[in-house]
């Protein structure tokens, strides 16, 4: 879960400011997103290009996010986020890890999608194959209902019901 | 098998066989996978590259394949050595230009090509001749169980395969088929196609892939998306376009051919004349020319030759590929001398149709 930006919290509230048709994402706690509110509320409208308080928040908020993710730093290969920015290539499997919520955007934006569903090493333990199993099909299904196969989508329900009394089983032994 | 023998030989996928194989050149997929415990190639020291190289390069020995592989050690091969392998396909420009331990694993018929230290630990890719990606599946994902049982691949739950450049992680696969598409590009309706493939999300690229030029109107069509579709799901995108290029370019051929014969039949006889009778030529030229060749022959408008004749003087002609069959370091100048001679050499004897 994302921390708060303001705070170290874990962050309850998504907000996407639009400010010149740029969204900005902020992430807050509840105590923190209500401090936003009223400050947005007691700067005057937000859509207000020169509204003082929401704004100077926002601004703030911009600055210090991608300050934040820039000084990211992983603790086995060393590389900076900002070095990553820079380079275009990650330094370790771990980055993966440490850069997590810096990705997710990027790899959205690459491959509209942020979960694998492909092939995994034989060597993985059979819960978290099946684990790996369930989201595949539970990706089939939305495909499938998305260009109206309904048979198909019933028969990877089924099978998706199955999978996960295997899985419920499996994990109260 | 050593590089010299490469000069005399074309490979399985110039072969000019299999499905389609008047359109379609060749299939390819390769995979990219790193080991956990190190970091990526462009972000190793020295002794740690060669720590990578000689983990999996051990490896590689045990390795069953469909053929016979033998290693180069890149890291020490000459620079014309280096440039062959990349005219060849058998390494990537990237790969041949870096600096420390690295190599690549080839097999006589250079179906299979296994990369160390690129900018992954691990690129395993298999080729064939015309349409075949089914094929190429099978193997090279059964080299990739292979490797696997010796090796532990970083993988996570979430991304999948992890790979230096976020743009290959989750299958870490690329999926692409090299096309000749000459009618298309002389209709120039060709732009059409890749705007139709970009909606895809497909990657049209030239014939020595990122950032080359579309050298003999070859062109690599290949996915782009990696993270969030299975292997098959990838594969079957890239099929599903090919039967409508094929037919494409097929209906512009035919169009040429109805319309302007006698244009088109005089094209490529001046590039079959051209070719044989040159004193000197550029690559630019010579790949031109066979590509207007290469045309005729499979319309028929032009006889006496054989399609992998052809499809080998593409690679032939090629700076690296003149030097090491000549033994000799060429300039630029020489080399459109030698390049011409060879050419006529190889076409000697050969009449087109009148």
């Amino acid at each position: 879960m994302k921390k708060c930006r303001r705070c170290t919290k874990p962050a309850t509230l998504h907000i996407t400011e639009i400010r010149n048709g740029v969204a900005q994402p902020l992430h807050l706690c509840e105590k923190c997103a209500k401090k936003y509110l009223s400050s947005v509320e007691a700067g005057g409208n937000v859509e207000d290009p020169v509204g003082e308080g929401g704004n100077e928040l926002v601004a703030a908020l911009a600055g210090e996010d991608s300050a934040d993710a820039d000084a990211l730093t992983c603790p086995q290969c060393g590389i900076t986020f900002k070095q990553f920015r820079s380079q275009g290539r990650l330094g370790c499997p771990h980055d993966y890890v440490v850069f997590r919520d810096e990705l997710i955007p990027l790899l959205e934006s690459i491959h509209s999608e942020t979960q694998h569903v492909g092939k995994i090493p034989q060597r993985t333990p059979a819960i978290s194959r099946k684990q790996h199993d369930l989201i595949r099909l539970r990706s089939d299904l939305k495909s499938a209902v998305q260009n109206e196969k309904y048979e198909e989508a019933a028969d990877l329900r089924d099978r998706i019901r199955r999978l996960e009394e295997e899985l419920v089983e499996e994990q109260s032994n | 098998m050593d590089l010299e023998s490469l000069t005399r030989t074309s490979g399985e996928w110039l072969r000019g066989s299999g499905p389609d194989s008047d359109i379609v050149i060749s299939s390819r997929i390769r995979l990219a996978r790193n080991l956990a415990q190190f970091p990526f190639p462009p972000r190793t020291d020295d002794a740690t590259r060669a720590e990578i190289e000689s983990l999996i390069r051990e490896r590689i020995r045990s390795i069953e394949s469909s053929e016979k592989l033998t290693y180069f050690d890149v890291n020490t091969l000459d620079t014309l050595d280096r440039q062959l392998l990349v005219e060849r396909q058998l390494i990537s420009r990237e790969h041949a230009e870096t600096h420390g331990s690295r190599g690549v694993s080839v097999g006589p018929m250079e179906t299979v090509s296994i990369m160390i230290n690129e900018e992954d630990h691990l690129r395993l890719q298999v080729l064939r001749s015309g349409f075949a990606l089914d094929e190429c599946w099978d193997e090279v994902s059964r080299i990739d169980d292979e490797f696997e049982k010796h090796l532990e691949f970083a993988f996570s739950e979430e991304f999948g395969y992890l790979t230096s450049c976020p743009t290959n992680v989750g299958t870490g696969i690329r999926v692409s088929v090299m096309l000749h598409l000459p009618a298309l590009v002389l209709t120039k309706e060709v732009q059409r196609v890749f705007h139709a493939l970009h909606k895809l999300n497909l990657a049209v690229r030239g014939l020595y892939g990122e950032g080359s030029q579309a050298m003999g109107d070859f062109y690599q069509i290949s996915n782009q998306i990696t993270l969030g579709q299975t292997e098959q799901h990838i594969i079957k995108t890239v099929k599903s376009v090919l039967p409508n290029i094929i037919d494409y370019e097929r209906r512009a051929r035919k169009a040429l051919v109805k319309d302007s014969r006698e244009q088109l039949h005089d094209q490529v006889s001046r590039a079959f004349g051209i070719l044989r009778s040159a004193q000197t030529i550029t690559s630019e030229e010579t790949m031109h020319l066979l590509s207007s060749l290469r045309m005729g022959l499979n319309l028929g408008l032009v006889s006496g030759i054989e399609m992998p004749t052809v499809n080998e003087l593409f690679i032939h002609t090629q700076p690296a590929h003149l030097q090491k069959m000549r033994q000799e370091t060429l300039g630029s100048s020489e080399r459109n001398v030698a390049r011409a001679t060879y050419i006529r050499q190889r076409l000697a004897g050969h009449e087109s149709e009148n």
